[in-house]
């Protein structure tokens, strides 16, 4: 068969004119805007809280004497914890990114570590090997200690990033090492910094298993307490507001920050190594820093946990409630992380492929419900249910909406990643050989971003795993995962029988640990 | 005397040889141009000189100060030489007047001599405060300029600085950072790959090729004498010919051209150069028998055009040349011409 007629042959019919389309997909469009009204369910929460309670109630709950003290001491925990972790994170970067210290690739993944260690078997750690740490110091050390990478992680791919150029020139003009890094390298971190330290600064506000195993009262241990004691009572949604209320400026300042963010390296220049200082003869002085942090960090949680199952023995593994627990983990986690990136494919597809300011506001709702406390979107998801859903109430659908709002951001910001990397030209390519718009789609354009989106989903599974306030607060009666087994048998003071459990949590946090390095590592290669 | 003075300066990147064995003086006040393929290590030994890294061997003097050899050398925040770079590397951070008193150490009249400096690199100054992405790529560079300026530098090194601009832009740039330059009286170092660049920014041009100095001295000279065949291409469009030389005269295809050698050799065959601008068509006469050459192909391009022609006594495709020339008067393709050279032929000297 000829050319001509092989070509003529699949011509059969003339196609028929279609409208041009302009701006982004409707459908896609639609699909966006529901979720992102979906999201805005807390807010609604909060409005209908102030509302109901009516003035008076809300002043005579909201202004008195212990929610002043609870508010002084989240407040203080802030104002002590998150400048510690950004010094400790700062020096840590430093050493492993622009010196010659010793086994430099080893102290920044014991840098990144501590994030396989959720914050409250960190401090279970704490709490059964130095029973006598109780209170706000001990509440920032461990604090410190478990919230430190979030801030070194955007240090370091930020440091990976910078021109070396701004340093070699800045020694051309006279300037110390020391003071190029003063001068030239710390004011391009300032958006990593500020970044991470509010990150740990929301995170702080949220954290609720470390501070009750510290026996340190903040705001969200009180209304986790008090939803326990009253169930949809107006106490703990007032309180639910007042720390809505200490999240706001936060989220508002990260929101600024997002939009200040411009790419660090003005000129382009042949990629080339940072010039590294050296530390000469004073390198053990400088090696204690990281030796001493993962001693703290990951070192004593590993030793405690192996103690506890030394000293338990074969008695320690309760096998029939670690299975039970583990099946139960892995069913949240693996239908949250494919309801959370089926939701997010809409949001990252608009921002990634049809960008624009309707765009850009749908995918920042997602940002600022997503930093929102855990316990502020469970007492908004129980007064709605208990409202107007009765039968979702108590339920595994609760459970993964709260999930969706808690982690829609982590699978946007990979599932946008990915399909980005995806060149446009190749889904064009794909429609000129008569594939129709849904077939290259699916079959280009997601199928190579489908890594990617992968990574997303394995990030949102492992932060099921390890959530614990939200699930508390939401699951159905009878539910055990490892979280809320863990935090079971910590009430009850059983250290020996926590400890599987918590093993069990920080092997399936390793690859948070290996996923995250990577994309810190990676950010100097693109 | 020299600003700077290199003597037999070696660089390994592990097996890799980036330098070898270079020697070179710039004189106060003077334009250097460095030229040379990428890998040649032009920018290694600009790098040597900036003190960014240590050279295996040899010594650098700046002033007659020995500022490296392969024992140590001076750290670069305390060499005082300047730099620009391609694409200017401005502090993001900062803004343009910051930047440019960024190593002004007294602080008492930095931001007059900042803007002292603005006027010199013809900058207006309603720019001071502006962030450094707000710029132009011209503006950056002159900012860097300025920026480099600004500590008085004993020299001043320029990588690559003009080759991210449009090509107006390019020249434009260049003239000014010349004029500049010599202004404040710095002697410059300049490393590029656009030997066209280097030609009309220098007055003296240096060739460097796998780490070795091929061949250093006047622009204008280095074109007309090339060391061997490489550089002569390097440097521009060369016609290189087989000849048979005798007391003066090269005997090749373009008839009997006279020709200068680097020394004095004995008389047989060799290679020369002649520049295609050399190179003239003779309009022929009917029946001319010196036509011995016809036009195979034309390719306009403005104002000129890319002639290609081809030996009338040989079918070779290697024997034929390929030249540009005005686009007035053009043979049209298939006439027979004859070939004129003005100007002498170079002879290699047959070492290279």
């Amino acid at each position: 068969m000829s050319i001509a007629s092989a070509t003529q042959a699949s011509e059969v019919s003339q196609p028929r004119l279609q409208r041009h389309r302009r701006g982004p997909h409707p459908g896609t469009m639609a699909a966006a805007l529901l979720v992102a009204c979906f999201a805005l369910v807390p807010v609604g929460f909060v409005v209908w809280v102030l509302v109901q309670a009516g003035w008076e109630t809300a002043v005579s709950l909201i202004f008195r004497p212990r929610v002043g003290e609870l508010l002084v001491s989240t407040l203080l925990l802030q104002v002590l914890a998150v400048p510690l972790c950004i010094a400790l994170a700062l020096t840590l970067a430093w050493l492993t990114e622009r010196t010659d210290l010793p086994l430099r690739d080893f102290w920044r993944w014991m840098a990144v570590a501590p994030l396989a260690v959720p914050a409250f078997v960190q401090a279970y750690a704490w709490d059964s090997t130095f029973p006598v740490l109780r209170g706000l110091w001990p509440a920032v050390l461990v604090s410190v200690l478990a919230y430190f990478p979030l801030v070194f992680l955007p240090i370091v791919a930020q440091l990976r990033r910078l021109d070396p150029a701004m340093e070699e020139i800045a020694a051309t003009l006279g300037d110390s090492p020391a003071r190029v890094f003063l001068r030239v390298v710390v004011p391009q971190l300032r958006l990593a910094i500020c970044g991470g330290g509010l990150l740990i600064a929301l995170h702080l506000l949220a954290e609720y298993g470390l501070y009750v195993l510290i026996r340190y009262d903040t705001l969200t241990v009180a209304i986790v307490n008090q939803f326990q004691a009253v169930y949809d009572g107006p106490a703990a949604n007032l309180m639910g507001i007042v720390l809505f209320a200490l999240a706001l400026p936060l989220l508002s300042l990260d929101a600024w920050l997002r939009g200040n963010r411009r790419y660090a390296r003005v000129g382009g220049g042949a990629a080339r190594l940072a010039p590294t200082a050296r530390l000469g003869n004073a390198w053990p002085l400088w090696m204690l820093l990281p030796a001493v942090t993962s001693a703290l960090a990951v070192g004593l949680p590993v030793i405690t946990l192996i103690r506890w199952l030394w000293i338990g023995g074969e008695g320690a593994w309760a096998f029939a409630a670690l299975g039970a627990a583990v099946w139960q983990t892995a069913f949240y986690a693996l239908l949250g992380a494919i309801v959370v990136t089926l939701v997010a494919l809409p949001v990252a597809w608009l921002s990634a492929r049809a960008p624009g300011p309707l765009q850009r506001r749908i995918e920042n709702i997602h940002y600022y419900i997503g930093a929102l406390p855990g316990v502020i979107i469970a007492l908004a998801l129980v007064a709605i249910t208990v409202r107007v859903a009765l039968p979702l109430y108590q339920t595994v659908a609760t459970v993964i909406i709260a999930y969706i709002l808690l982690f829609l951001p982590r699978a946007i910001v990979s599932v946008r990643a990915s399909i980005a990397q995806v060149p446009v030209e190749l889904q064009q390519a794909a429609s000129a050989l008569g594939d129709p718009p849904w077939r290259a789609v699916l079959f280009t354009t997601l199928r190579l971003a489908a890594p990617g989106i992968a990574a997303g989903m394995a990030l949102v599974a492992m932060g099921i795993t390890t959530e614990l306030t939200a699930t508390l607060m939401l699951s159905p009666i009878g539910t055990d995962t490892l979280a809320t087994q863990f935090w079971a048998r910590t009430g009850e003071f059983d250290h020996i029988g926590a400890a599987p459990f918590a093993l069990s949590m920080i092997l399936i946090s390793v690859p948070l640990c290996v996923i995250l390095h990577r994309q810190a590592m990676g950010a100097a290669g693109r | 005397m020299n600003v700077l003075s290199i003597r037999g300066l070696d660089k390994r990147f592990g097996a890799t040889q980036a330098l070898a064995g270079i020697n070179l003086d710039v004189g106060k006040g003077s334009r250097t141009a460095i030229v040379g393929p990428s890998g040649s290590g032009k920018t290694t030994l600009l790098r040597l000189v900036a003190g960014f890294d240590a050279p295996d061997a040899g010594e650098i003097h700046l002033d007659g100060q020995l500022i490296a050899d392969a024992a140590g050398g001076v750290p670069a925040h305390r060499r005082n030489v300047g730099l620009v770079m391609q694409e200017g590397a401005l502090f993001p951070h900062l803004s343009v007047l910051d930047n440019i008193r960024f190593g002004i150490r007294d602080r008492s009249d930095g931001e007059a001599r900042a803007l002292a400096l603005m006027d010199l690199v013809e900058l207006s100054r309603s720019m001071a405060d502006r962030q450094p992405h707000q710029l132009s790529g011209g503006q950056q560079q002159r900012v860097a300029l300025a920026r480099a300026l600004a500590r008085q530098p004993r020299l001043m090194l320029l990588d690559e600085p003009f080759s991210a601009l449009d090509t107006g832009l390019r020249g434009q740039l260049r003239e000014a950072t010349a004029q500049i330059l010599a202004n404040a009286g710095v002697a410059t170092l300049l490393v590029t790959h656009d030997q066209e660049e280097a030609m009309s920014f220098a007055d003296q041009l240096v060739v460097l090729r796998e780490g070795r100095l091929i061949q250093a001295g006047p622009p204008q000279e280095l074109y007309g004498a090339p060391a061997d065949p490489i550089t002569a291409e390097f440097l521009g469009p060369a016609i290189i010919l087989e000849a048979e030389i005798q007391s003066g005269v090269a005997r090749c295809p373009l008839g009997d051209v006279p020709v200068i050698e680097a020394r004095a050799t004995p008389p047989g065959t060799g290679r020369i150069l002649i520049r295609p601008e050399q190179i003239r068509i003779a309009s022929p006469g009917a029946g001319d028998t010196a036509a011995t050459w016809q036009v195979v192909a034309v390719e306009h391009a403005g104002p000129y055009a890319q002639v290609t022609v081809k030996q009338l006594s040989s079918n070779a495709p290697s024997s034929n040349l390929v030249f540009k020339t005005p686009s007035v008067d053009l043979s049209p393709v298939g006439s027979k011409v004859a070939l004129t050279v003005s100007g002498p032929a170079y002879r290699f000297s047959t070492s290279a």
